[in-house]
């Protein structure tokens, strides 16, 4: 296990060690000489900022030295200012992040909840009414990108119950600590539209996955010995069929950062996606990079976690 | 039945004029299976359809008198501004916030989503299954690069260098097509190899081995045939994956950029007029969603057409077969097992239709009894 922990860990850290080299290049070798400063400082630069990044950043030096400046600074957790409102970058991600955080951790767990529990319910009920809705579903989840689903709630749900006088559902941020309900409130379309996306994908596979565990001869044997199905399913059953579904998350987790940045957009979450994408339509090359870097660690931290789970779940991987 | 008559038959059929047996290729078969299935025809007919329109914009334009950028600021928007709604003022689904025909952008959007679509699975689909199979047919060194490689990409977040490279050098077409390309080969290469890690052991492979064939002809000849079932499934599956990218894309504005219409930067302009103008959002999303909706369902009825397991012509209903080979480990072991195939892909496991296992007529339990005796 500890071997396996370690290889993973130094695996990750060579994927953060790529991406930060990949945007090195994007922003600092591939643009032409004067355009770097112009790229990091935001459409609204003036020649003096624009000359204190110069400066800051030491872009008159090599480009070796530059790299090694960049790649020290990011060790180091200093992202640099960004010159379009003239704050930390750092600064600006840390706002930016409870409303980011409160829709991954609901959405989460609402897509696997919701995708899970179907998918058992179909594979334990093959070809039942449930079943066939469920299927038809998916079909419908799988196709439908995410804004649309988003734009869809809102025009039916929020826009609706509004016109209603019901106000309890809203779109924009309200932090948890100022109002529960708020929260609850402008999180409820947010989650509901990640997990219509998410949930069929998981719906799907798990059930699959479960169709043909149920198939298999140990499943007889554990029903021979007379144990109730019930636990037959959720002792022996879930517990092997739930391992693709456990790779599937990872493999997930880049496109989940994806719909985050939609839902957000949507939703006008204001959270680390919208400020990303308000970032690129003002040129603030510096706050993204900070949100490339962010999101990369993000994804490579989520990775080593569905790893460890998925060893346990399965102890051959810990053994290979 | 007499003995006479029987004598009466075989000569009967004796006497019958010599019929040719018609032998018949796979795709005949699957085309045949294609056909019995209601919901692959129609959802065919639709993206036909859609296709037709996207063609015929230029004469759909002409025929509202419309332009695609062409604003009304007048005839196209209320007193306040606001978009019209469908049907008003000659406008058949309504304008947009500065008065342009939504019907004509929609049509116009068409274009830009199934030319995207088409052009990036094309591409990744000859791309990944070359390198699948290079990676699959060679195997050590070579296989062992390739598949860290395909790794590599399957688990970068695509969104992310979409939106440094957007950052750097403003959205256009020729972005979005190279990154939707560049995610969307791993996904192909990675079963393309694992379907060539089992193909390259089978005999036939050996007796053109030698018979002198060399490593690319066996590839390209005598592998590549026996994969095009599969590929051509995830080909079909990728197009409204890459229709959904770009839609996404736009939608963030890092896609196409404006005025150019794309359904997904139409999507993105409507965000300010959901209290008042319904039809700005529900017409191009309507659009978007029938188009993948149509090709997600065209790709499972053609997976459902390549699979010999599921006969449901001879057997009639769409459900009530397939029981032919019930257990699911038999199922397993049963040359390319497409199910398997895609199950073990990056892209959303596909295998919702998949044979059911003896007992699913009723509850399990049922069955383990009646085997039992």
């Amino acid at each position: 296990m500890a071997r396996f922990l370690i290889r993973r860990i130094v695996a990750g850290i060579l994927v953060l060690w790529i991406v930060a080299t990949l945007t090195f290049f994007l922003f600092f070798v591939a643009v032409p000489e004067g355009v770097v400063a112009r790229n990091l400082a935001g459409r609204a630069a003036t020649p003096a900022v624009i000359a204190q990044v110069d400066q800051n950043l030491g872009l008159n030096l090599p480009k070796p030295v530059q790299y090694w400046h960049y790649l020290s600074h990011l060790l180091r957790g200093n992202l640099g200012y960004s010159y379009y409102s003239q704050e930390p970058v750092t600064t600006i991600l840390k706002q930016a992040l409870p409303a980011t955080v409160s829709v991954v951790v609901g959405g989460v767990l609402l897509w696997l909840v919701v995708g899970l529990g179907a998918g058992i319910l179909s594979a334990t009920r093959p070809r039942s009414l449930f079943d066939r809705a469920a299927t038809v579903g998916v079909l419908a989840g799988v196709s439908a990108p995410t804004f649309v689903v988003g734009e869809l709630l809102i025009i039916a749900v929020f826009v609706q119950l509004n016109d209603h006088g019901i106000t309890f559902i809203q779109t924009g941020y309200t932090p948890i600590s100022q109002s529960f309900a708020g929260w609850l409130g402008c999180m409820i379309l947010p989650w509901i539209t990640l997990a219509i996306v998410q949930a069929a994908v998981y719906t799907r596979l798990s059930r699959g996955s479960l169709l043909d565990t149920l198939g298999e001869d140990y499943i007889r044997t554990a029903r021979s010995k007379g144990i109730t199905e019930r636990r037959v399913l959720y002792r022996h059953a879930v517990r092997s069929a739930m391992t693709p579904v456990v790779s599937q998350l990872g493999i997930d987790l880049g496109a989940l950062l994806g719909g985050v940045i939609v839902v957000e957009q949507v939703f006008g979450l204001q959270g680390l996606g919208q400020q990303t994408v308000t970032a690129i339509s003002q040129g603030d090359g510096q706050l993204v990079i900070g949100f490339v870097m962010l999101a990369a660690l993000f994804v490579v931290v989520a990775n080593l976690i569905v790893d460890i789970s998925y060893a346990l779940l399965d102890p051959r991987v810990r053994i290979n | 039945m007499s003995i006479t008559e029987v004598q009466f038959q075989a000569t009967a059929v004796e006497n019958a004029p010599p019929q040719a047996i018609e032998g018949r290729s796979q795709w005949q078969l699957t085309w045949r299976r294609l056909r019995g299935d209601w919901v692959a025809v129609m959802s065919m007919v639709v993206v036909l359809l859609i296709c037709a329109i996207a063609l015929c914009a230029p004469l759909i334009a002409a025929a509202t008198g419309h332009g695609e950028y062409q604003a009304f600021p007048n005839r196209g928007t209320n007193a306040f501004g606001q978009p019209v709604g469908p049907g008003a003022n000659g406008f058949p689904l309504g304008t947009d916030q500065i008065g342009r025909d939504l019907l004509v952008r929609i049509v116009y959007g068409a274009r830009i989503s199934l030319f995207v679509g088409l052009l990036t699975t094309v591409v990744a689909t000859v791309f990944g299954v070359s390198i699948g199979l290079i990676a699959g047919y060679f195997g050590g060194f070579v296989d062992t690069v390739l598949a860290r490689i395909i790794d590599a990409v399957l688990a970068f977040p695509f969104i992310v260098l979409a939106l440094a490279l957007a950052a750097v050098l403003g959205p256009s077409l020729a972005i979005v097509i190279g990154v939707i390309t560049f995610f969307s080969w791993a996904g192909i290469s990675r079963i393309v190899r694992g379907q060539t890690l089992s193909l390259k052991e089978k005999e036939y492979i050996e007796a053109a081995r030698s018979l002198g064939a060399g490593p690319w002809r066996i590839m390209f000849v005598d592998i590549l045939p026996n994969l095009l079932g599969p590929v051509l499934v995830l080909a079909t599956l990728y197009i409204p994956t890459a229709v959904s990218f770009e839609a996404t894309l736009s939608f963030l504005g890092i896609g196409i950029p404006p005025p150019a219409p794309s359904w997904g930067n139409i999507l993105s302009e409507a965000q300010d007029h959901y209290q008042t103008a319904w039809w700005f959002v529900v017409f191009p999303a309507a659009a978007l969603l029938i188009t993948t909706l149509a090709f997600n369902l065209l790709g499972d009825g053609i997976r459902d057409a390549l699979d010999p397991r599921t006969e449901r012509i001879f057997a009639g209903g769409r459900t009530a077969l397939r029981k032919r080979d019930s257990r699911g480990k038999h199922r397993r072991h049963r040359g390319l097992d497409l199910d398997q195939a895609i199950l073990a892909g990056a892209q959303a496991d596909l295998s919702a239709d998949r044979p059911m296992p003896e007992w699913s007529g009723g509850p399990p339990r049922a069955d383990t009894a009646s085997k039992g005796g």
